[in-house]
């Protein structure tokens, strides 16, 4: 079943957090982030066509504007493909693992799993960004030389950012299926 | 053993299952509501991972591996009535020694296909009490319903506890062709087992279907007392060229690796350890080249198979590194010899040495005269001048007198690009040194007269204040002239230290142009570095079989409902190819930069001779 809320990333930009419940161990949080302006886009364009048209007046070289217009395009499409992304996603299934997905603007995913025997806990951090404190949800594993130590902190929704009272649901949910997991393992 | 006749698979056919096996959830398994997890009792979660070729087999028995640690099943076929129980466990017993890996029955599968059947499920229950297992698996699936059951049996437990189902569907082709990277250590150890507490549960099961290939090697077409469903059940894959190479290769290797013997054989032979022929032969890069690729022939053609999928995957990249290699270099060869290109080289020739040289003695008359503004001494000036414009005449005819040769020389040496690319660049190299050879002689003689004139310098200047180096203690202490000797000193010291912008000026002027020369070869170096160790057949595994090379598992969750088992499809997430390229590839004699900026810096200042690349095998200087 599925429940959507609306929150705000730590610029303020809207949200929409997709929780669904498969079962009573199988989570999903999909996080959507705000979609490409066309405000920007226009801008972007206009601001390389004026510095090629610039150097065209300079150079009479006609060379300099279709450059330009495979710049703005391949440009563009690297964007999609690369930077962009539209979908951040959480899949967490007790004694299975836990499962990052990033789908891109271009139709890519990436998708990172995590198994359930190397996580060792879920939390939320601080961490100074630029000139803010920010939050945020990051996965901890375990170190295979030492059981008690950290051998890397995995942080999640990286791009969406969004701000704590979003961690907090999704924190709370983790740890109910890690704290089932936990009980389950332990018992015969 | 009466129950398994033929009569016992249309008995099966017909007859409705009895309602408890499927339907609606049994009250003994507490079901969520909502998202209210606490009035929920927890239990240990089964996983059982199914092969997605099996969802459409008839009825039948499961057979896998039970990885208790884990509690999850992997399930590698399902085995179709009729069966005799004693053949089933005869046939496992024999796969288990030879595959290593613990397949047992885990349970039956029942596809109703038409409607329900009734005895079926006493059947299956008495099936349970031949092969017993803990815990048994029941997994059923209805006509027009996508939606499985599954249910576990355990006779041990005292209270019934119901286990909550995972179902992971996986690609049985895929998950056995593929290679999980990084690889488990305790894996390669001792094969089928897993010692430690916290490995990687993937690992097991694709090691585990990637060991039980003697499993699959029977098809639906064999006469044998077991039917089988897998993903080859269908018929064995094989190519026809794979096989024809295979059997190919055998004489192929031998006839090779006599060859390159015979070949190395006359590399080593004692013409080669004469001082002119291997002293020239050390400087070559060509020579160091053309060694490397040997080895590689070697190693490719040599007679052992290759022991584990690390030297499968090395022997096959060489391989394809040295085809395309060789496909690049007669490309170059065919457009070189047409329309006489070659004549038209080596006529272009001589005109750059000759403008070279010309350059260079412009350069020698503006230093004789008043360089950037600055006033030299003019008698060590010319004497300096004259020698090196001497040199570079001497070096001119040489050429000259080289000249009608040189088409002749290009065109045989030009032939050698049909042992590569790599071999044409670096003769390129060598040629290029060859030609700037001049250049690497007046570096020599400038940095050695500064060199000289330094150390008289420091040597003199301690004089000056009374001190002396000593040897054997290796430290500067004070020393007692006498008059005579602070004289001398002092009247050196000073001549030298008025002909040191002289010197220098030469000494730098010669080191910014070796240091030209040096940086070019370094480029050509690079790029016969990038062809040598770039894992071609890796990369183009990854693009046509992205699954082979795994860097770990996605899933996916399937349509769910109310009380059946969660659904997952399992597939293979591909390795980046950033990852690829750096796990697989091939070691080279590399050059690296021997010094660091600091110490390179140094050795300028005091004119010690610096030679920048470090090849690997090199003795310290």
């Amino acid at each position: 079943m599925e429940v959507e809320r609306i929150f705000s990333d730590i610029y303020g930009g809207r949200l929409a957090l997709q929780r669904r419940q498969y079962s009573p161990f199988c989570r999903e949080f999909c996080l959507g982030c705000p979609r490409l302006s066309l405000r920007s886009l226009t801008a972007a364009t206009c601001t390389v066509w004026l510095v090629a048209y610039g150097l065209f007046t300079l150079c009479q070289n006609s060379m300099v504007l279709s450059a330009a217009i495979f710049i703005t395009l391949l440009g563009l499409l690297g964007y999609l493909h690369f930077v962009k992304i539209d979908q951040e996603t959480l899949l967490i299934i007790g004694s299975l693992g836990i499962q990052m997905t990033s789908s891109y603007a271009s139709g890519k995913e990436s998708t990172t799993f995590i198994e359930m025997g190397k996580v060792k806990d879920v939390v939320i951090n601080e961490a100074i960004y630029m000139q803010k404190v920010i939050y945020y949800l990051c996965i901890l594993l375990k170190d295979p030389v030492e059981p008690q130590g950290v051998s890397q902190v995995v942080p999640v929704f990286q791009s969406a950012k969004p701000r704590l009272d979003c961690l907090i649901e999704v924190y709370r949910s983790c740890q109910e299926i890690l704290a089932l997991q936990k009980v389950t393992s332990g018992s015969p | 053993m009466g129950l398994l006749s033929g009569g016992a698979a249309e008995a099966g056919q017909g007859q409705a299952i009895p309602a408890g096996l499927l339907g609606p959830p049994r009250s003994r398994r507490l079901q969520p509501q909502g998202s209210a997890p606490r009035s929920w009792i927890p239990t240990m979660v089964l996983k059982v991972f199914f092969p997605s070729c099996c969802s459409s087999a008839d009825s039948g028995l499961l057979i896998g591996r039970w990885i208790p640690e884990q509690n999850s099943a992997v399930i590698l076929a399902v085995v179709h009535f009729p069966f005799i129980p004693f053949q089933v466990k005869q046939y496992l017993s024999e796969v288990q020694k030879v595959s290593q890996v613990d397949i047992v029955v885990l349970g039956t599968w029942c596809n109703n296909k038409q409607e329900k059947e009734e005895n079926l499920g006493k059947f299956l229950d008495d099936l349970g009490t031949i092969f017993s297992h803990e815990p048994w698996l029941q997994i059923s699936k209805e006509k027009g319903s996508k939606f499985w059951s599954c249910h576990t049996l355990s006779r041990q437990a005292d209270t019934p506890t119901e286990d909550q189902v995972i179902l992971v569907y996986y690609d049985q082709r895929k998950v056995m062709l593929s290679r999980l990277h990084p690889p488990e250590i305790s894996l390669d150890n001792q094969p089928g087992v897993i010692t430690a507490p916290d490995a990687s549960k993937l690992a097991a099961v694709f090691d585990t279907v990637a060991k039980s290939e003697v499993l699959f090697m029977t098809d639906r077409y064999d006469d044998g007392p077991i039917k089988l469903t897998h993903w080859q059940s269908e018929g064995v894959e094989a190519s026809i060229i794979v096989e024809l190479a295979k059997q190919a290769s055998v004489p192929v290797c031998m006839l090779l690796t006599g060859l390159l013997s015979l070949v190395s054989g006359l590399c080593k032979s004692r013409i080669f350890k004469f001082w002119p022929v291997s002293f020239i032969w050390s400087k070559l890069s060509t020579c160091e080249q053309v060694r490397y690729r040997l080895e590689h022939l070697r190693f490719v053609f040599s007679n052992q198979k290759a022991e584990n999928q690390n030297q499968l995957m090395r022997k096959a990249n060489i391989f394809v590194s040295l085809l395309v290699d060789v496909a690049l270099g007669i490309l170059l060869l065919s457009w070189l010899y047409r329309k006489n290109r070659i004549g038209q080289l080596a006529d272009a020739l001589i005109p750059v040495a000759d403008h070279v040289a010309r350059e260079l003695q412009d350069l020698l008359q503006w230093l004789m005269g008043v360089p950037a503004g600055l006033k030299m001494n003019r008698a060590l000036d010319q004497v300096l001048g004259r020698f090196f414009l001497y040199h570079i005449h001497l070096w001119i005819s040489y050429i000259h007198l080289l000249s009608p040769f040189i088409e002749m020389i290009l065109w045989y040496v030009g032939l050698s690009a049909c042992l590569g690319l790599t071999v044409v660049l670096s003769i390129l190299s060598d040629i290029f040194a060859l030609l700037t050879f001049h250049i690497y002689c007046f570096y020599v003689y400038g940095a050695r007269l500064y060199c000289l004139k330094i150390y008289g310098l420091s040597s003199l200047w301690r004089l000056f204040r009374g001190k002396k180096w000593n040897v054997l203690r290796q430290r500067v202490d004070s020393c007692s002239y006498d008059l005579d000797q602070l004289f001398i000193g002092t009247l050196l010291f000073t001549i030298l230290l008025f002909l040191l912008p002289t010197t220098a000026l030469y000494y730098l002027v010669f080191t910014l142009l070796r240091l030209l020369v040096v940086i070019v070869q370094g480029l050509i170096h690079l790029l016969v570095d990038l062809i040598d160790s770039l894992p071609l057949y890796s990369i183009g595994l990854r693009f046509c079989r992205s699954y082979r090379l795994a860097a770990g598992v996605k899933f996916r969750v399937l349509e769910q409902e109310e009380g059946r088992p969660l659904r997952l499809l399992m597939q293979i997430n591909p390795l980046s190819y950033g990852s690829v390229v750096q796990t697989y590839r091939l070691p080279t004699y590399s050059c690296y930069p021997k010094d660091t900026w600091g110490s390179l810096c140094k050795k300028l200042f005091f004119g010690e001779l610096i030679y920048p690349w470090k090849q690997k095998g090199d003795k310290q200087d």
